[in-house]
């Protein structure tokens, strides 16, 4: 009989390495409820893959029981940040939230390298710039290069994330709404209230019908919609980069610049948008921080609050309809039936629930293309689903699924369109 | 662990189905057990219980040690090595058959039990046993551990649906016991045997259980009571007067103010227990059995009756019940979760039994369970940073597995005895238990490489 010794069964040892708060990583009681809602757990069924695993992985960091090796920061880079594990923690804890901590602590001791400081300092905070940057692409849509180097299949020479990008990227409009649309669209009819709009960089420089059609939406309600053309990228990008001090000047930026204009609610169609601008309160911490997190709302809370008075505006639309979540409405923000109540108020409609709705679709940021094998089964599993469902459209509220989704879908489902709540909305309005 | 016989194990699984990094062995150094952790040698993951077979053996040539792991959310250490083979079953995952027309089920090891749940329902059938963590269980870990569940009291446990398993032996053999027949008295009966061996005697590669038709409808109802003993006479009135319900929860005062103060679902705070019952099968006995427990709970003065009118409202009703493990642990970083079980008989016997302990120990218990079938789970919230409160919450347990046991009751109802509860076991089997436990051992794994150091 081989006889162990479990003597050395200890409780942990608290050498706090890193400066992180250590509470939150040991209130993680490794029940596993995070598993099956873990994306790359679902996919992998690898510990190192789970949220259990990060929490577990960054508190050994801390209590200097695993060192910072390559291969630990490999594993915690497999992390999408999607959050769906914090829907189902029965403790609260965040594991996506405490990775992105983690990077953050990181870049403050290390610093950012040449790239990131290029993009998150230079490029990302200037709307003009980004904007700018955006032009060698349209002119590559416009001029016919695109067609030629997809005809000609010169992208398998190009390097592979490079590749990606072009794939992801739909047809740019000629100018970003940013630089088109007026400071202020008054109210139709009665005014009910003012509503800043916080316009996303991705949904100002690609998706700007969405935008558009959410403009108008809350013009149709009643709303004066002011769209500050000084405003500044929610530091989203920021968060991602491990760049906290980024976050925080970008925060500071746009809560002066909405601070400049009396407004009842401060709108935005981008859920990644959204989920940060809610946090503001939380980086900055004083009172003009809270209160304009306080008054952040996605559209679809705002539309939903009207119902009433939106019905009379839409008319009949016959379409097999379904709803992504995306993880940056779902589970950072909390918000599951506001759109899907819109879109079964919209007449004829026949919507279809999407199985496992609220699961990842791969985009998570730029991780489609840091991490494009995993990001590409992540995507498989929701094309799937959108397949079984039999939907005509795939409705989603944030800019990097509709990326994301569109990519799957124009490969595999053709007939299948994809499309912003708020453009369902406006067409059912036009239709 | 040495590099050669690691590479050796890697011939058979293949290098990416072996894990031997430091920061993987960290952390399948861990289950759901707080407080245990324990760094294995290796990690493997074979895709074939052929493959399962080659590693008994060459690990029984060695006489190197294995345990098999399925998700990890064992609540007594089961699945913790100690510097030996893991050998988890998640590739091992196919639904092999629904047999409809013998009403069984056949699967491989690492079948979430969830997913077995929602495969056979489509097909009109049921597969009872539900553990709390039914989402990420797997069935191999189910029936390791005899998995209990929320259905307990009308449906019984993973032992009462297990008709026949193969067991790869500690040497590689293969066992095949039981089967698809109702009727077998051929020699002994091993399944049962094996079933809640923790992974000490085998390793399961398919798993056999029994189906039962899918019951037609269900009733959910909620009752609070301001006098504790009140609730727990209506438990036994409820089962006098033959009604079975499929689910007999309950919630005592602390967790009651947790729930409220984090769920804020609309329990009152002037009550000490509250109930959550749910009935099911044909729509016609449902109905009469609905009744019976509404007027059995108002006869036992319960100050709140209500009766879920559908699905919404169900939902709405068991949310207390669903919170109160959430609610709990978020008071405190650390949540030691026990699962003494008495015969229900003695459920308010036993509910002071927890709140005298958790008073002269002052520690903090809160204690929610099915007391249809007399299993409770008082959980400790503490915080292991504080030795001293850890030191004052185990004496605090050791009095609650004492009394259990002087019920005649059990240490442990559906979590196991592994590491966490092997000082009480001689105590609640006695010393022939314990002798006739390691015979068995010793004919099943003379060499003792089989998850050692678990059970005695």
């Amino acid at each position: 009989m081989v006889v162990m010794n479990f003597d050395f069964f200890v409780l942990f040892v608290n050498k706090e390495v890193l400066n992180m708060d250590y509470v939150k990583l040991i209130n993680c009681m490794r029940c596993g409820m995070c598993l099956p809602s873990c994306p790359t757990y679902r996919e992998t069924f690898l510990e190192t893959a789970s949220p259990r695993g990060r929490v577990a992985l960054v508190r050994k960091l801390q209590e200097g029981e695993l060192e910072q090796s390559e291969r630990l920061l490999e594993y915690l880079s497999l992390c999408l940040d999607c959050q769906a594990c914090a829907s189902a923690c029965p403790c609260g804890v965040n594991a996506g939230e405490l990775v992105a901590e983690f990077t953050c602590e990181r870049k403050e001791s290390s610093g950012l390298n040449f790239m990131e400081d290029l993009i998150l300092r230079k490029l990302v905070p200037h709307p003009d710039r980004l904007e700018t940057s955006m032009t060698p692409m349209r002119l590559y849509q416009r001029s016919g290069l695109q067609k030629l180097v997809r005809t000609l299949g010169i992208l398998k020479m190009f390097p592979r994330p490079l590749a990606r990008m072009e794939g992801l990227l739909p047809t740019l409009h000629s100018r970003p709404l940013r630089q088109e649309i007026s400071e202020v669209t008054a109210a139709i009819g009665t005014e009910r209230g003012t509503v800043g709009f916080f316009l996303g960089c991705v949904m100002s420089l690609i998706f700007s019908d969405a935008s558009r059609a959410t403009i108008r939406l809350l013009s149709s309600l009643g709303y004066t919609v002011i769209t500050p053309r000084n405003q500044v990228c929610c530091g989203a990008p920021n968060m991602l980069g491990g760049d906290m001090e980024g976050v925080k000047e970008a925060a500071r930026t746009n809560i002066g610049i909405f601070a400049a204009h009396e407004v009842d609610f401060i709108v935005t169609d981008c859920g990644g948008c959204g989920a940060e601008l809610k946090k503001y309160g939380h980086h900055i911490g004083d009172e003009a921080a809270s209160a304009f997190s306080a008054k952040v709302r996605d559209i679809s809370q705002i539309l939903a609050h009207h119902t009433e008075e939106l019905a009379p505006l839409l008319k009949p639309l016959p379409l097999k309809v379904t709803y992504h979540d995306p993880c940056h409405i779902a589970h950072c923000q909390g918000i599951r039936k506001e759109p899907r109540d819109l879109l079964k108020l919209v007449p004829d409609i026949d919507y279809r629930e999407l199985e496992t709705a609220d699961a990842c679709c791969g985009s998570a940021g730029t991780y489609n293309i840091t991490k494009p094998e995993m990001s590409d089964r992540i995507l498989q599993r929701k094309i799937d689903t959108v397949r079984s469902s039999g939907a005509e459209v795939l409705v989603t509220g944030n800019p990097g699924c509709l990326l994301q989704l569109k990519k799957g879908i124009n490969d595999q489902l053709p007939g299948v369109r994809v499309m912003h709540l708020t453009e369902v909305l406006a067409l059912s309005m036009d239709s | 662990m040495e590099r050669s016989f690691i590479k050796e194990l890697q011939t058979i699984v293949g290098e990416k189905h072996t894990l031997s990094d430091r920061e993987s062995l960290a952390v399948y150094g861990y289950d759901s057990t707080p407080e245990l952790e324990s760094l294995p040698g290796v990690v493997l993951l074979p895709g074939t219980a052929a493959e399962v077979g080659r590693i008994m053996r060459l690990c029984h040539g060695a006489g190197v040690n294995v345990t098999p792991r399925g998700s990890g959310t064992n609540l007594s250490g089961g699945s913790l090595s100690a510097a030996g083979v893991v050998v988890q079953t998640s590739r091992l995952n196919r639904i092999i058959e629904v047999d409809e027309e013998n009403l069984t089920a056949t699967v491989e090891p690492g079948v979430i039990t969830s997913v077995l749940h929602r495969e056979v329902e489509s097909r009109g059938l049921f597969y009872p046993p539900d553990p709390g963590s039914m989402n990420i269980s797997t069935m191999g870990g189910n029936v390791a551990e005899n998995s209990g569940g929320l259905r307990g009291l009308k449906y019984g446990v993973t032992a009462d649906y297990v008709m026949g398993l193969e067991t790869v032996l500690a040497d590689g053999d293969l066992l095949r016991s039981g089967g698809k027949v109702v009727k077998d008295v051929a020699g002994y009966n091993l399944s049962p045997l094996l079933v809640s061996s923790e992974g000490t005697l085998g390793f399961f590669t398919t798993i056999t259980v029994k189906l039962i038709p899918r019951p037609q409808g269900k009733i959910t109802m909620l009752a609070h009571f301001p006098v504790l003993q009140d609730a727990a006479l209506a438990v036994s009135a409820i089962i006098a007067a033959k009604v079975i319900p499929a689910t007999l929860e309950f919630l005592d005062k602390v967790t009651i103010k947790c729930v409220e103060d984090y769920a804020h679902v609309g329990l009152p705070l002037d009550v000490d227990a509250v109930l959550l019952i749910e009935v099911d099968g044909h729509p016609v006995v449902i109905a009469e059995e609905a009744a019976a427990v509404a007027e059995i709970c108002r006869k036992h003065r319960c100050s709140f009756f209500q009766t879920a009118k559908d699905a919404a409202e169900a939902f709405k009703l068991t949310e207390a019940r669903r919170t109160a493990l959430s609610a709990l642990a978020r008071l405190k970083p650390t949540t030691i979760l026990e699962d003494a079980t008495v015969p229900r008989s003695c459920i308010a016997a036993m509910l002071k039994v927890i709140q005298d302990a958790a008073k002269r120990h002052n520690v903090l218990i809160g204690t929610f369970g099915h007391a249809g079938d007399g299993n409770l789970h008082p959980t400790c919230l503490t915080d292991e940073r504080d030795k001293e409160e850890i030191a004052r919450a185990h004496a605090a347990f050791a009095e609650i597995f004492n009394a259990a046991i002087s019920m005649g009751g059990t240490i442990t109802g559906e979590h196991g005895v592994g590491l966490a509860k092997k000082k009480y076991l001689p105590k609640l089997v006695g010393e022939s238990g314990i002798r006739i436990m390691r015979g068995i051992k010793q004919a099943f794994d003379p060499k003792g490489i089989l998850n050692p150091g678990k059970i005695f």
